[in-house]
């Protein structure tokens, strides 16, 4: 490489990353517990792994808190501030692979299992044997087994929240050109409005997820349709919270001064994470609801 | 080049001596203490996965059943799997980055250094998970290492949700560690270190990383569902609500079979630095190898229905993805015959590192074309799930993968620890594993040709005298592993100090630049590299 080297921070030992270890590993064994205990009465797994989110929180603060102010004295260099860009984009990339299995389950579902039982291919028999009063249509309304169900149109509250959500992008740019002129008062404005529009987001899609389970029959267990379409929203949901919290946190570190127009990378962070969110939602949105 | 190397050494001695006690461990952030973590972790989860293929054999050794429950069998061949995949040979590779890589290109240490030690200690808690569920009620998992639903979902025991949560875990850290060497590698070689001058264990685990990234959280994604196809009243793998069983095969092996490069090519890599130093030549087609290995990872993509061939899938499909998987026959070819013209003419001698890489060469090779023939398909309907499967993939991971990890082993000891391995108590490990591996696993050819079926506990009285055969080869090569273990031991307490560069043909950073053994930080101000 050309550009000159600065020295590279290499952090002394630390204590967090064990501790999240174990945050982890109480999260993995507590969830795995629960997950065998539905339907029994004793519920400690979900005790276990309480206590590991509470691990992992406390982990969260003690090495954010250590990197900031390793980042506030100045130890870091531009090479380390490259390594968090390409970390971060790696990470997203994982997160994008993570969405392509679901997709791919449901691009699956759609072109070739539903169509499969329906008889297509070299399945006419089969179909003719197994479940000769099945439909193959999506969205696949009525299983092979019988379940029946409503499909979720996307006018409405999909529509709204899909607006909401790119416009939560728009606004989060502004606030991210605030950052790079240091001109704080619209920064702090534009991100304010980013996290308002994140919020409604969230309500609206308990609504949604309410109105399909009491007056649609609409649920995780309602066959292929109801699976994927619980599956991708819901971990985009999750995504969504995740990125209100992390845009919270930014919003609080910016009214506590950090940061600057040069040195920002946690800001850009948290933005490129609500980019990334926004597209898969945009890509939801047509896979999932419109078409 | 002296002179920088020693005002390394007199800037590290003092200033960053290692701490002490079992807290260097647990708190460290330096990419040698987290590589050799890795390293002892995954000799430890080697003997309990070789113990596992122990009780397989030993059941197997005669026809009927004869020590465990068909169940219990069953978890073994799962648990070894899993074991061998995700808790030997994996975190080997890692650790070999962690420890290589940095010496390699001149960086002072890994990118991420916290989150280094991350990545190793959550391995452990999800080994200790996994391992655990094997006690508790109704078994641990029994599914092969596949996971093949309906089994890992209808009939599976409860405890697999542990084992998807395990799974969740081993994937965060792969991830981890991936994002750490792929941005270590991008952001900080040495002044002068481009990308084509790069060392090929580097350019490999480039490839590799980016391969884990793009498929652990697709392996994420399928264990998600089996959780709620099991759990929840999803049907993403029942046809009665709409799902497909195959579309587990589907999401699994587009992982899977990414992974089983994920495997193989950081072995590539040592390979072509262990070949060349004991030719005493320059690697033949250096660039050659680059692309060869970027066309394999790519290719990857692109083949994993031929794990598939049987499900009965449109013929289009089943030719699609036959022409696909020999394509990749061209680069890997390209690489044997590299590593072959490399020691055309060279001045070979034949130190361990040297024995255990030709070995790889000639046994990965047997593994490949054994791959071949499964990859015709008529052929594989055969072939499939017999012996012949996996006697195919344990050529190309055992006497290929954790060949390569030995050979890395040997090779590289004397700079990680500044002493020599005991060559002799070295080459009798080498040829006892050598001899030992090819009886274990050669027959096994003859077996599935003959119709034997894997993972069953019991077989036809035709297949007696060659599983006996098979056992005996399999007990030997786990008992000469326990040579590797003194071997180790035996260097790092009580070996000759050597010196900086041991192996006369060896090139590279490492070998150049560093003392003989490799300081605790090596590289605080990056080298000039011409």
């Amino acid at each position: 490489m050309s550009q000159a080297h600065d020295n590279y921070y290499v952090p002394a030992q630390s204590i967090w990353p064990i501790v999240g270890a174990v945050g982890l590993f109480l999260i993995a064994s507590g969830a795995g517990f629960t997950v065998q205990q539905l339907d029994s009465e004793q519920g400690w797994g979900v005790w276990v792994l309480s206590l590991g989110v509470v691990v992992i929180i406390a982990m969260l603060f003690g090495w954010f808190g250590n990197v900031i102010q390793e980042s506030m004295s100045g130890l870091y260099s531009e090479q380390m501030d490259r390594s968090f860009r390409q970390g971060m984009s790696w990470f997203i990339f994982s997160e994008v692979m993570f969405f392509a299995a679901f997709f791919g389950a449901l691009f699956y579902a759609r072109m070739i299992a539903v169509p499969w039982l329906g008889g297509a291919s070299n399945n006419a028999m089969t179909a003719e044997v197994l479940w000769p009063e099945f439909e193959a249509i999506w969205p696949l309304i009525k299983t092979p087994d019988g379940t029946t169900t409503q499909a979720m149109g996307w006018m409405g509250l999909p529509l709204i929240n899909t607006l909401i959500l790119v416009t939560s992008s728009i606004t989060l740019h502004f606030a991210h050109v605030g950052m790079e002129k240091d001109q704080r008062k619209p920064l702090k404005l534009w991100l304010f409005i980013t996290l308002v529009l994140g919020f409604a987001f969230l309500v609206l899609q308990v609504e949604e997820y309410i109105h399909a389970y009491q007056e649609m029959g609409l649920t995780l267990d309602s066959g292929i349709y109801g699976n994927t379409f619980f599956l991708l929203t819901g971990f985009h949901g999750m995504h969504v919270t995740l990125g209100v919290i992390i845009l919270t946190v930014m919003f609080l570190r910016i009214l506590k001064g950090h940061f600057t127009g040069k040195q920002h990378f946690g800001f850009m962070a948290a933005s490129w994470y609500w980019h990334f969110v926004d597209v898969v939602w945009l890509l939801l949105f047509v896979f999932v609801y419109i078409l | 080049m002296s002179s920088i190397s020693d005002v390394q050494i007199d800037h590290d001695d003092h200033h960053h001596a290692p701490p002490k006690g079992l807290m260097r461990w647990v708190l460290t952030t330096n990419h040698k203490d987290i590589g050799s973590m890795y390293l002892w972790f995954s000799f430890a989860m080697f003997l309990t996965g070789g113990a596992m293929a122990m009780v397989i054999r030993a059941e197997l050794f005669q026809p009927g059943l004869q020590f465990v429950e068909p169940n219990f069998f069953n978890q073994m061949t799962t648990v070894h799997g899993l074991i061998m995949v995700f808790g030997a040979v994996m975190p080997a590779f890692t650790g070999l980055a962690n420890w290589l890589i940095p010496m390699m290109i001149g960086a002072p240490d890994m990118a991420l250094p916290r989150m280094n030690n991350w990545s190793f200690w959550i391995l452990p808690f999800a080994f200790a998970i996994l391992l655990a569920s094997l006690f508790m009620e109704g078994g641990g998992p029994n599914f092969g290492w596949t996971f093949y639903a309906p089994l890992s979902t209808t009939y599976a025991p409860d405890s697999v949700a542990l084992f998807v949560f395990s799974v969740h875990i081993m994937g965060i850290s792969s991830i981890m560690g991936a994002i750490n060497v792929i941005v270590t590698i991008m952001n900080m070689r040495a002044p002068g270190m481009t990308y084509m001058k790069l060392p090929l264990f580097v350019w490999t685990w480039l490839i590799t990383a980016f391969l884990l990234i793009a498929v652990m959280p697709v392996l994420a994604g399928v264990v998600t569902m089996v959780l709620t196809d099991k759990f929840f009243g999803t049907s993403f793998f029942d046809a009665a609500g709409g799902g497909d069983p195959v579309l587990f095969q589907h999401i699994f092996w587009f992982f899977g079979h990414p992974e089983v490069y994920i495997m193989i090519l950081p072995s590539f890599g040592i390979i072509s630095a262990i070949v060349p130093a004991f030719s005493r030549k320059k690697l033949f087609g250096y660039a050659s190898m680059v692309y060869a290995t970027a066309s394999i990872a790519g290719l990857s993509f692109i083949v994993w229905a031929h794990h598939m061939f049987t499900t009965g899938m449109p013929v289009q499909a089943e030719l699609f993805f036959m022409y696909c998987t020999m394509l990749i026959s061209v680069p890997t070819g390209v690489k044997v015959f590299n590593w072959v013209a490399t020691m055309w003419r060279g001045a070979i001698s034949f130190e361990t590192p040297m024995l255990f890489a030709l070995a790889f060469i000639v046994l990965f090779t047997i593994g490949g074309f054994s791959g071949l023939m499964l990859a015709i398909t008529p052929v594989d309907f055969q072939y499939h799930d017999t012996y012949f499967v996996v006697a195919h993939f344990h050529y190309v991971l055992v006497s290929g993968a954790i060949f390569s990890i030995m050979a890395a082993c040997y090779f590289w000891l004397p700079k990680w620890t500044g002493k020599m391995y005991d060559e002799g108590l070295a080459k009798l490990h080498f040829w006892c594993s050598l001899i030992s591996v090819n009886v274990l696993f050669f027959p096994m050819h003859f077996l599935g040709l003959g119709g034997m079926p894997r993972r069953i506990p019991d077989y036809a009285l035709q297949f007696a005298d060659v599983n006996a055969i098979v056992s005996l080869g399999g007990f030997a090569f786990g008992l000469s592993q326990l040579i590797f273990l003194a071997v180790v031991i035996k260097c790092i307490r009580g070996g000759e100090p050597t010196t900086a560069k041991p192996w006369e043909g060896a090139e590279g950073l490492e070998w150049d630049l560093l003392p003989a053994k490799a300081p605790y930080h090596s590289f605080s101000t990056p080298p000039e590299v011409k």
